[in-house]
């Protein structure tokens, strides 16, 4: 068993709005809203790093929890937007918060790796102690490599969020999750070293469409819960249209979806954390209330998880 | 009805359009439908035909006109 003890965020003062994109890509602004809801984004500046977000949103988190990052057992990073190959932004995060000898483990599978870091962390602490868990995306690196040659490009913003998780104490428990992968479309969903990212985007949205409905009816129904029992649901801020679409299969008001993808476009993985962070500033876990979380990126991977405020 | 004809009522219904399609048209190319109306086209389309549609097999280019639905439907 897993307590969740706080969220955490940090984004970059710079806001990108339609406005100044819809001019580069060569849309209009109301077509950029029209089609993901977003209506500005966070832009690092250029000399900004993965690791500088991840410092800053887990230092946010560990603030938020009241703990000292020397009380910290383990530390999960999850980023799709790292420059090198090998070593991982972990161990380096880990370094950046004065971590010594603490496992620093990288979870390098895009936008569903902040539920797949956090899922991953919750299962640890009872070898590891106390877990953080943080996400974090330079995302406006790759949408530059191709603005005005992509849609997509429009889509994505920068930003980190962080989790911290204690085996024994929090202000919600997991109480339960599941994690699924299937690489049949791969390459639909790629991002190469150097390289626009690659999406198709029909291919994203048939996909996301019917296994992020499915994946949370299997996690509810696990525990005898149905969507309607949940209080909240924390979702990976892709699309507007996507969240809206995953509320209406659920059948449950699209109100319960906690939105703020307006603000910060799609930060991939980070976009989860953010979002629980500021759910979380706005009232977060009551005694008792469910609340939902899931996630779908590249890989496909995705899946979801059940909270309970305790 | 034939199948294409059945088909082609999805497609209607989905996109509340009247627009007729050649079946070899892109329905996606061509306007009809986009990218968020696809999943409720496969969903359709397992209802009318009683079949269930597995992820793996959820390549847009099998949906993308009305031939290739009823390709896809006589593999099944």
């Amino acid at each position: 068993m897993a307590f969740i003890q706080s969220f955490g965020a940090a984004l970059p003062p710079r806001i990108v709005t339609n406005q100044e994109l819809a001019e580069m890509v060569g849309k209009t602004p109301e077509w950029i809203r029209n089609v993901s809801g977003i209506e500005e984004r966070r832009w690092a500046h250029d000399g900004a790093s993965v690791i500088d977000l991840a410092a800053d949103a887990a230092l946010n988190a560990l603030a938020r929890a009241g703990r000292k990052a020397s009380e910290i057992g383990i530390l999960l990073v999850s980023s799709g937007t790292w420059e090198r190959q090998f070593p991982g932004p972990a161990a380096q995060v880990a370094a950046r918060l004065g971590l010594e000898e603490v496992p620093a483990l990288d979870i390098p599978v895009a936008s569903a790796g902040g539920l797949f870091a956090l899922v991953t962390g919750s299962e640890l602490t009872r070898s590891y102690g106390p877990a953080l868990v943080v996400a974090s995306e330079l995302m406006s690196r790759v949408a530059r490599r191709a603005l005005g040659e992509s849609g997509t490009s429009v889509l994505f913003g920068d930003g980190a969020g962080a989790c911290v998780l204690d085996p024994e104490r929090g202000v919600a428990r997991v109480v339960g999750h599941r994690l699924a992968s299937d690489g049949t479309f791969a390459g639909d969903l790629a991002l190469g070293f150097e390289q626009p990212l690659s999406m198709n985007g029909r291919s994203v949205i048939l996909q996301a469409s019917r296994k992020i409905p499915r994946v949370i009816r299997q996690v509810l129904e696990r525990w005898s819960l149905r969507p309607a029992d949940m209080a909240a649901f924390l979702m990976h801020q892709a699309n507007q249209n996507l969240i809206d679409r995953i509320a209406d299969a659920l059948e449950v008001d699209r109100g319960l979806f906690f939105s703020n993808i307006r603000h910060y476009g799609n930060t991939s993985s980070a976009s989860l954390l953010i979002a629980a962070s500021e759910w979380a500033d706005q009232g977060g876990f009551e005694k008792g209330q469910r609340v939902c979380m899931a996630a779908f990126g590249a890989g496909f991977h995705w899946g979801a998880a059940l909270l309970e405020g305790c | 009805m034939d199948k294409q004809a059945r088909i082609r009522s999805i497609i209607r219904q989905v996109s509340k359009k009247q627009v007729e399609v050649a079946p070899d048209e892109s329905l996606f190319d061509s306007g009809l439908l986009d990218s968020f109306a696809l999943p409720d086209v496969v969903s359709a389309i397992e209802r009318e035909f009683g079949v269930s549609i597995p992820d793996t097999d959820l390549n847009p280019r099998k949906f993308d006109s009305i031939e290739r639905i009823e390709a896809y439907l006589e593999t099944r």
